[in-house]
């Protein structure tokens, strides 16, 4: 899960990590009123978005208007504010329909003497979480990490130890942070922002750009935090953040059918049981020369009621073509998904090709009732057999 | 010869009064798993499908001579569940539960690396030797005794390995589902070792998905390590960056762990290559027939 810059600052303030003053702004009228509290000469109105890359994305109907901008008056936080409000942002994570801003953060300006990179992730490999500092601050950390990897720098920690005192004094030494009061902020502000990601279970926090201003101490200036959605059960709080407005609504509505969906831009439909199959399926559609339009997982144990969401959320997709119904019984027996699919072709009503491909468990009779249900279904042996068929149908 | 487990292993489920224990405990025993217990605290002196429930793994352990565990407790609870059958002396952990928090796989993965256990999963579908031992909720019957090791981290997508290799008169000598997590305690390269000293199996075959870097480490250690033919695929070719493709562990993220990365590796290291989901079966055929010709 994903949540708003504004959001993760509050997190990070309430843990002691320091960050610069900030108010959200959701009218014109509320970014002037912020821009006279943060003491009315200089501040950053920001665009709230889940997307990065925020400071070079335009807004898509006035393409001067960025994501970011320094303003210097009352009016002029009002009238970029008002330029951002209600409008879609387009950044390179966007897409080209750009999201909607909802609201923006009004940030008080500060004085940089240099701009750090900072993130915390799990490390796979070394089943640990990682603290990642790079002297570029302000780029794109994926591409430092590709071009100059040996200006990044590393100290892993364990969840319950936390981040060691002289692990944060020996990345602060590489990034040529000196002199006792930078060093200090070094030491609170790594060790304090490790155990933000601990406690709250994220997956990712990052603070790009992290300022250290001319005194030597340290600001997150941009916050990001992406949260486990498996440790979600224990941070109800953290639950409230999440922003339904930011998330594509298909995605939304099967998540509550216990059911995982991403969208793509094809025009095959695929309805999958297991994460792998689901995945693989989209893989052999493209093979064939066809085009996904989404990843759907119906998982291990899906019953009527799921299937005939799934089919609804498929064919709510206007780009849909074709459906391939992709289905290796294990536990879940043919038979179930074959009654399954029967029961929502006829509730909720085919306008594409349906075709379908049954294996494992019960197969023969889950064939059967699907040959004797009458429906308009497209039968396919095997894999390769199934994805010719709904590449030829969605192109017919 | 087999991996892991065979027909003398003698396996407790954890969580067996939950209704997916009990379930798949029955799913394992009609398959001719040795099934000798199972643990609920507070359900000591239950009988589940004939079996005893016990508090606790070690009272389990103690009577019933257990060595390996199949876990269904709920996601918060598996990390400490792990724990304990480890603390018992329980030698093969399979964790089935999807949905364990990463940090608690964090937090307990240097001690289940440190003991004499091995932990499979979590998220996994199991291990099972065919004709012997099943521990999971794989479906026992598309299965036949064989010669090919299967390891993968996917659930549904092993079943049609396993289907494959079964119809092309190959069979399997053990498949282990790794699990789709982040953090699992056992990865290719620890079954690569595995299968390479077994002698039933003659060739091993690997199914990988988009994230992380697990496929590529074992492109590596293949390259260096294993003298048996080796096929694999990929899953998530077509998958966009960002987005989670269903495992908490397959997904793309800061520009990393995408199919063609691996892929690559794969190749680099001689590995024959699965092009598409249907060619699992004669990937691993067409890796036999170049390792005989050399």
């Amino acid at each position: 899960m994903k949540i708003h810059e504004f959001q993760a600052k509050e997190l990070l303030r309430s843990a002691g990590v320091p960050v610069p003053k900030s108010i959200v702004a959701r009218t014109p009228e509320e970014a002037a009123a912020a821009f006279q509290e943060l003491g009315g000469k200089l501040a950053v109105v920001k665009a709230q978005i889940h997307a990065g890359g925020r400071g070079k994305g335009t807004i898509k109907t006035n393409p001067q208007q960025r994501g970011v901008q320094l303003v210097k008056s009352a009016d002029e936080a009002a009238t970029v504010a008002c330029n951002l409000l209600g409008n879609p942002l387009v950044t390179i994570q966007t897409g080209p329909a750009g999201q909607t801003v909802r609201q923006v953060l009004v940030e008080a300006g500060c004085e940089i003497a240099r701009e750090l990179y900072l993130g915390i992730v799990v490390d796979r490999q070394a089943a640990s979480p990682v603290l990642m500092v790079s002297s570029e601050g302000g780029m794109d950390i994926e591409e430092v990490a590709a071009k100059t990897p040996e200006r990044i720098f590393k100290e892993h920690f364990h969840p319950d130890h936390g981040l060691a005192t002289f692990q944060a004094r020996k990345l602060a030494a590489k990034l040529g942070l000196r002199g006792s009061a930078s060093i200090r902020s070094a030491e609170k502000f790594m060790t304090a922002l490790c155990r933000v990601f601990v406690n709250n279970d994220c997956s990712l926090t990052e603070v790009n750009p992290l300022v250290v201003t001319p005194q030597g101490e340290l600001l997150a200036l941009d916050a990001k935090m992406t949260f486990d959605d498996n440790a979600l059960f224990r941070h109800p709080k953290l639950a409230e953040l999440r922003d339904l407005a930011e998330e594509e609504p298909a995605e939304v509505r099967a998540g509550k059918a216990g059911l995982s969906y991403v969208k793509l831009d094809g025009n095959i439909g695929c309805l999958v049981n297991g994460a792998g199959l689901a995945m693989s399926t989209m893989d052999i559609i493209k093979l064939h020369g066809g085009n996904p339009a989404n990843f759907l997982d119906v998982g291990g144990g899906a019953n009527v009621d799921q299937v005939t969401e799934a089919f609804r959320i498929l064919l709510s997709d206007k780009n849909v073509q074709a459906v391939l119904v992709n289905i290796f019984g294990g536990i879940m027996r043919c038979t179930t998904i074959a009654e399954a699919v029967v029961a929502a072709y006829k509730t909720v009503g085919f306008n594409v090709p349906l075709v379908v491909r049954l294996e494992g468990t019960e197969v023969d009779e889950g064939r059967k009732i699907l040959a004797s249900s009458g429906a308009a279904i497209i039968s396919a042996e095997g894999l390769t057999d199934a994805a010719k068929k709904v590449v030829a149908a969605a192109k017919a | 010869m087999s991996i892991l487990v065979d027909k003398n292993t003698r396996v407790i489920c954890q969580g067996i009064t939950g209704k997916v224990g009990k379930f798949h405990t029955k799913g394992c025993l009609a398959y001719g798993t040795k099934m000798v217990g199972g643990v609920t605290p507070g359900k000591a002196g239950e009988k589940v499908e004939g079996l005893q429930v016990f508090d606790t793994v070690a009272e389990a352990v103690a009577e019933t001579g257990a060595d390996a565990s199949m876990i269904f407790v709920p996601p918060a609870f598996t990390a400490d569940a792990i724990l304990e059958a480890i603390d018992a002396g329980i030698k093969v952990v399979v964790a089935i539960t999807e949905g364990v928090p990463v940090l608690d796989m964090a937090r307990i993965y240097d001690r289940v690396r440190r003991s004499d256990s091995v932990l499979i999963g979590p998220n996994c579908p199991g291990v099972i030797t065919p004709n012997e031992c099943k521990i999971g909720i794989m479906p026992g019957y598309i299965h036949q005794p064989g010669k090919i090791g299967i390891m993968s981290r996917s659930g549904t997508l092993t079943y049609e390995a396993v289907f494959q290799t079964t119809a092309l008169g190959l069979g399997q000598s053990t498949c282990v589902g790794l699990g789709g997590d982040p953090i699992v305690g056992t990865s290719f390269i620890d079954l690569l070792a595995r299968f390479q000293a077994d002698p039933k199996t003659e060739a091993i075959l690997m199914i990988g998905e988009i994230g992380g870097t697990a496929e590529e480490e074992a492109a590596c250690y293949v390259a260096g390590n294993v003298t048996k033919p080796v096929a694999a695929f990929i899953a998530g070719r077509t998958a966009p960056p960002g987005k989670r493709m269903g495992h908490a562990g397959a997904i793309i993220s800061g520009g990393k762990g995408t199919a063609a990365e691996k892929l690559a590796a794969l190749k680099a290291a001689g590995i024959e290559i699965a092009e598409s989901p249907a060619d699992l079966g004669q990937a691993i055929q067409r890796a036999i027939a170049r390792k005989g010709k050399k």
